[in-house]
C-alpha cells in the first residue's frame, strides 16, 4: 500500500520535472522558458520531497529508528526549495527585462510603461 | 530495482535536456534560466540519491546546495541588470 503512494508521488514529480525541461527546449522566448523551467520543476521537486517524506515516515513506523531524520531533513530541504526557487525566478525575470530582452510577439508591455514613469 | 534510482535516472535525463538549452541559448538570460533549472533538478536528484542509499548526509548537502545556488542566481541577476538590485 505504501509503495503505491510513493510510486504515485514519484511519478507526478518526475513527470513534471521532465515536462519542465521539455518546455525549456520548446518555448520561444526567455519569459515563457522561465515559466516552464521554474514553476514545473518547483512543483515536481515538491512531489519528490513528498515521496521521500512518506518513505522515511513509513520506514520509521516499521522500526528503523534513524529514518525519521531522513523525513525531517527532506522537509527542511522542501522548505528551502519553496522559499528560494520562486524568488530567484522573479529576480531573473526582472533582470532580463531590464537588460533589454523583449517578449516574443508581445503587443502590450505594461512593465516598460510603469518603469518609464518612475525614472 | 529501487524506485528512487529509476526516478534519479529520469531526473538526470531532464538535466541533460536542460544542458542543451544552456549550450544553445541565444541570449544570456536564456542560459541563466537553464542554469537555474539545472540547480533545482540537481537538488531533487540529491534528495533521491539520499533516499535510495538511505544516506542522510546527501539530504543535508541538498539543503546547502539549494541556498548557495539561490545566492548565485541572485548575483547573476544583479550583474545582468547592471549592478542595481
Amino acid at each position: 500500500m505504501m509503495w503505491e503512494i510513493i510510486y504515485i508521488f514519484l511519478g507526478i514529480g518526475v513527470a513534471f520535472n521532465m515536462l519542465g525541461s521539455l518546455g525549456l527546449i520548446r518555448f520561444p522566448d526567455v519569459y515563457t522558458r522561465l515559466h516552464a523551467g521554474t514553476k514545473c520543476t518547483t512543483f515536481g521537486s515538491i512531489f519528490i520531497c513528498f515521496a521521500i517524506i512518506a518513505y522515511g515516515l513509513w520506514r520509521w513506523y516499521d522500526g528503523e529508528k534513524e529514518m525519521i531524520s531522513l523525513a525531517i531533513h527532506t522537509f527542511f530541504a522542501m522548505i528551502a526549495i519553496l522559499l528560494t526557487n520562486p524568488t530567484g525566478a522573479h529576480a531573473i525575470a526582472r533582470a532580463a527585462h531590464r537588460s533589454g530582452v523583449k517578449p516574443a510577439r508581445a503587443v502590450v508591455d505594461d512593465l516598460e510603461a510603469k518603469e518609464g514613469e518612475n525614472d | 530495482m529501487n524506485p528512487f534510482m529509476i526516478a534519479l535516472v529520469l531526473v538526470l535525463v531532464s538535466v541533460a535536456i536542460a544542458i542543451i538549452r544552456v549550450l544553445l541559448g541565444p541570449t544570456v538570460p536564456d542560459r541563466v534560466v537553464g542554469l537555474d533549472t539545472i540547480n533545482t533538478l540537481v537538488i531533487a536528484g540529491m534528495l533521491l540519491f539520499g533516499a535510495a542509499y538511505k544516506e542522510i548526509i546527501y539530504v543535508d548537502v541538498a539543503i546547502v546546495y539549494a541556498l548557495l545556488s539561490y545566492i548565485t542566481t541572485l548575483y547573476i541577476a544583479k550583474y545582468l541588470q547592471g549592478g542595481k538590485l
